[in-house]
């Protein structure tokens, strides 16, 4: 079902992502999809995911189509200029893709490509702006399309991000520019996210708060110590921590672990119990554990 | 100023292999503040090279190396030395070297001993800092005069990534301050209206490399 009814109706959104392969096999991302097809209202397929090059998200979200999907385009500013950005919008609704969530995208420095050239001739205020324009019939020249799309377009916001004041601002000229959705980075700190929302609640916005899988004690760690704008509390981390002795000590002993499996699906679905209340969804991101979210969902 | 680095020796002594002598010309602005090719670098240059085996049949400081009519009348009072060589090194920025390419009379080829950076603020001695890119439309007012087109890695111009660091650093590196924090930080207390407006695209065509060029040789 597309994803625009939805949005409008009264109901939790969920949405999950799932990123390329780098490489040709999609095997493993068009199982997770039709695992997850059932449970969530959209999938987001990544776009050169940390400036990783890697396998396109057109065409995985084309593939999702086929397997019964709602796929979520995500295109990034990074790697192209307004003349390919317009062209792969038109392009991505000849092949029945509808949502598209803009981004800036993460700097190639950062990625595996280090020496590759940063484009971004728009930001993801002009991405919206234009996608816009075409829903309404023109591109940015104002040159009248022969059939034009209607694409649900989507953008992002650091709930956590500093300075708060400055990601609101940006965030409200997403909303003007004709974003209808919003997916969060990574929410971990529910406290945080209360009062982020309750600072943006003149925005007539649907919102879904970011749920980053956690996978151990150690990533908690990673991302405290190097993902701006997410803090995770030092109680998960205990949590995981505790589950990753308990799992090592029962792999010494020669029994079962699961300890941090379970923990980690605990950890997600009491974060999305408690943003239940708060706002109109939640958006996962896996990070490869995709086949445990079925688990997670049916804990909440 | 136009910031420019010494390229490695070898690099320039592979450029000169077939140069069993060379004119060395420098510049009296960018050039010299910044140490690439101020008189001392030139002197410094001519011993290397003769350390090299290479004869040195002059030197000159361009003044500036990028004033086209300048250099050619400079060149012309150093016409003996420029005859008696057979490459001409240029310590100057890529706009110099190519000005020195156009103003020499004799048929010699012309070397860059420099890699040209980009236009810098000089902070202190030998301290530089990129802070415009010349994009052609200047919107700082909007910014309380922070540019975000060059201080942000990712150019942006209606507000931050989510990549700001906690500490108003770039996710690029931490020793690279978030412009969008500067300017936060600059304006904090007073109105942000300036910035709620929402910025179109810039316009490539005012950029460098895309302004009209008069073709060589072409008299007014």
């Amino acid at each position: 079902m597309s994803l625009r009814p939805i949005l409008q109706s009264d109901t939790f959104i969920i949405t999950s992502e799932v990123g390329p392969p780098k490489g040709t096999d999609l095997s493993h991302v068009m199982e997770e999809c039709k695992l997850l097809n059932p449970l969530v209202n959209g999938i987001n397929v990544t776009d050169i995911q940390a400036a990783a090059m890697r396998l396109g998200s057109m065409a995985t979200c084309h593939l999702i189509k086929d397997t019964g999907g709602e796929p979520i385009l995500q295109m990034v500013t990074r790697d192209r200029n307004r003349l390919a950005l317009q062209s792969d919008l038109l392009s991505a609704w000849a092949l029945g893709i509808e949502n598209v969530l803009c981004l800036t995208g993460d700097h190639p420095t950062l990625g595996d490509h280090k020496s590759a050239k940063p484009v971004y001739d728009l930001d993801s205020v002009q991405l919206i702006k234009a996608a816009k324009g075409l829903n309404e019939g023109h591109d940015m020249m104002g040159e009248t399309l022969e059939g034009k799309p209607d694409l649900c377009l989507g953008a992002v916001v650091s709930p956590g991000a500093t300075p708060l004041e400055l990601q609101i601002l940006k965030l409200e000229k997403k909303v003007a520019a004709g974003a209808e959705f919003i997916q969060t980075q990574a929410v971990y700190d529910v406290n945080i996210f209360a009062e982020f929302m309750d600072k943006v609640k003149y925005l007539k916005v649907p919102i879904l708060a970011g749920i980053v899988i956690l996978k151990s004690a150690g990533m908690a760690r990673y991302m405290n110590a190097n993902v701006a704008g997410v803090t995770v509390p030092d109680e998960l981390i205990k949590k995981m921590s505790a589950a990753g002795a308990a799992d090592k000590q029962a792999k010494e002993e020669g029994k079962k672990g699961g300890n941090v499996v379970a923990t980690s699906i605990e950890i997600a679905a009491g974060l999305i119990r408690d943003l239940k209340p708060l706002c109109r969804g939640v958006h996962l991101m896996p990070l490869g554990w995709g086949h445990h979210v079925p688990k997670i969902l049916a804990a909440v | 100023m136009t910031i420019s680095e010494q390229k490695a020796l070898e690099k320039i002594l592979e450029y000169l292999k077939d140069a069993a002598s060379v004119f060395l010309v420098g510049c009296s602005d960018c050039a010299t503040v910044v140490k690439t090719g101020g008189e001392p670098e030139v002197a410094q240059m001519a011993e290397t090279l003769k350390a090299n085996g290479k004869t040195i049949t002059g030197t000159m400081i361009g003044e500036p190396g990028c004033h086209l009519l300048n250099m050619k009348r400079q060149f012309r009072e150093h016409k003996a030395e420029l005859d008696a060589a057979d490459a001409v090194l240029v310590m100057s920025c890529g706009t110099g070297t190519q000005t020195a390419a156009m103003a020499v009379e004799q048929e010699k080829p012309v070397w860059a001993a420099n890699n040209t950076l980009y236009l810098g603020q000089v902070e202190r001695m030998g301290h530089f800092r990129e802070l415009c890119s010349a994009c052609g439309d200047c919107t700082i007012d909007r910014t309380f005069a922070i540019c975000p087109v060059t201080r942000c890695a990712k150019g942006l111009q209606n507000g931050p990534c989510g990549g700001t660091t906690a500490e108003g650093k770039c996710e690029v590196s931490p020793d690279r301050d978030c412009a969008w924090y500067l300017i936060y930080e600059r304006m904090k207390g007073k109105s942000l209206e300036s910035l709620r407006e929402y910025v179109a695209p810039k316009d490539a065509r005012l950029r460098p490399g895309l302004f009209p060029v008069t073709p060589e040789g072409e008299k007014k």
